[in-house]
């Protein structure tokens, strides 16, 4: 039976994001900002992000959705091929502070795919990472800019986040 | 479960509907990648692909070799003429020698009916099917099933009628195959002469008169007729195939509903098709054009899958 710790529940991750959100703000102020998610629950936390942002700052935010399946440095190695999900960037990006949203940051692997196929849009002023969990382990020089928590875990244990657009709740797991 | 494609693309006859979708929904995301400012993403880095053309073809060949060059392939076109072939090579020789050369992938058009599966069962590589004499031409038809899709939304239910020289025609044969297994009604329409006995057999049906097939369908694929099949005495000559069989704007005002209208070119204007209905509101045509290419992306992306023994590796190291 494999067991399992609640990291965050529906109140303490709405309290995350909008903590968040704001330091988003904080960092990348408002002017030129684009939130990218990546598939698949990045993006809904991006929408759920800049629908904070929005409230508090009274502006309108740009979103972009990003599936890096194309861009994976495993896709020789794996076996079936995975499902390609939609990408879509709000216009230029050229020039915008370009902020991706993940769920769970790991091994940094997923990110550095992101980079490039964001470089393959254009050139961003700058481009910083936000994850609801950074979860250690990684395999690659990449940090995150914004963390919603962070948790130390080991390569048998898994990080699930859910969420309500997709999975009915609102909810974070450890599972080891 | 997942559902893979095998090695080789040969043909829609012996494939299940779930595969079909997947491709088409493989498809979908891989349109997006042709309108980006770099046309071009890393799926296929490293692989070469051969694309290899016993017969003369543009839209094909070339749609081919977009769709490898925006997934990073390394291509190479072998043509009939001018090549080994032409001093007396076999098919199997020809593959071996390429395979000799460590290639992933073939794309094979050729006049036999046969061949592309014929090489799929002699070769490591992966073998894509893009036409083979009147067996099959699957990429065309499942470009076709993705642009009915797009444009109905679905595909079960509809009444979907292929126009013309059925009897020597891949693309018919894919299409149908195609559709019924997706569940739309599939209909066909042209001279006698140019229809295959006992076509009914694959639950088709025949009209014999192209204002019947008009009232009933909501698609027409008019298939391009070959100039040389009235040299052979099938249709007595150009200007009376368009009279009795040619779609007109005049024969299709009188269809109760807007008929989608689709063909696979290179178009006869004139003959199979009025200029006016091919370049009217309701043609699809370029559409398809621009679908084939995703629609080979996702075939490509799809058969070029990975080594399990790599994949295990993978899991074992714990990757996300």
């Amino acid at each position: 039976m494999p067991s399992v710790t609640r990291l965050l529940d529906a109140p303490a991750m709405a309290r995350t994001l909008s903590g968040m959100a704001g330091a988003i703000v904080e960092r990348c102020g408002t002017e030129g900002l684009v939130l990218v998610g990546i598939q698949r629950r990045g993006v809904e936390l991006a929408n759920r992000l800049a629908k904070l942002i929005e409230r508090s700052q009274d502006v309108s935010i740009p979103l972009g959705k990003l599936d890096i399946t194309l861009y994976r440095d495993d896709l020789s190695a794996i076996g079936p091929r995975p499902r390609v999900g939609e990408t879509s960037l709000p216009g230029e990006i050229a020039g915008a502070s370009v902020v991706l949203v993940d769920d769970v940051l790991y091994t940094g692997r997923t990110v550095r795919a992101a980079l490039d196929e964001l470089a393959d849009f254009g050139r961003p002023k700058r481009i910083s990472l936000c994850v609801l969990i950074d979860r250690g382990g990684r395999e690659l020089p990449i940090q995150a800019d914004v963390v919603g928590q962070q948790v130390k875990t080991g390569p048998g244990e898994r990080v699930e986040v859910q969420v309500d657009e997709l999975d009915g709740r609102d909810q974070v797991d450890l599972v080891r | 479960m997942t559902i893979s494609l095998g090695k080789d693309l040969i043909g829609l006859e012996h494939m299940t509907p779930e595969q079909i979708r997947l491709i088409l929904d493989t498809a979908e995301p891989f349109k997006e990648v042709s309108e980006r400012p770099i046309k071009k993403v890393p799926a296929l880095r490293g692989k070469t692909i051969v694309n290899l053309f016993f017969e003369a073809s543009t839209r094909t060949r070339i749609s081919f070799e977009f769709a490898e060059k925006r997934l990073s392939a390394d291509t190479v076109n072998v043509a009939a003429t001018g090549s080994s072939v032409s001093k007396g090579e076999t098919l199997v020789d020809t593959a071996r020698n390429l395979e000799a050369m460590r290639i992933d992938m073939v794309v094979i058009r050729h006049g036999s009916s046969g061949a592309a599966g014929f090489l799929g069962q002699r070769i490591r590589s992966n073998v894509i099917n893009a036409g083979d004499g009147k067996h099959e031409h699957p990429t065309q038809a499942l470009l076709d099933l993705l642009t009915i899709r797009d444009k109905h939304g679905k595909i079960e239910g509809l009444k979907v009628c292929l126009v013309g020289d059925v009897l020597h025609s891949r693309v018919a044969r894919s299409n149908i195959w195609g559709l019924t297994k997706l569940g739309a009604h599939v209909g066909v329409c042209g001279p006698h002469t140019l229809m295959p006995r006992g076509i009914e057999e694959l639950g088709v049906t025949f009209f014999p008169r192209i204002e019947e097939a008009i009232e009933w369908a909501d698609v027409l694929n008019v298939l391009r007729l070959q100039l040389e099949r009235m040299e052979k005495g099938f249709i007595p000559s150009l200007r009376e195939y368009y009279r009795v069989w040619g779609v007109t704007p005049e024969r299709l005002e009188r269809s109760p509903r807007p008929i989608t209208i689709m063909h696979p070119g290179p178009m006869n204007r004139g003959v199979e098709i009025d200029s006016r209905v091919a370049d009217g509101p309701h043609s699809v045509i370029l559409d398809q054009v621009t679908n084939g290419v995703a629609v080979r992306m996702a075939v490509l992306y799809l058969l070029a899958g990975g080594r399990p023994e790599l994949a295990d590796a993978a899991k074992r190291g714990g990757a996300e």
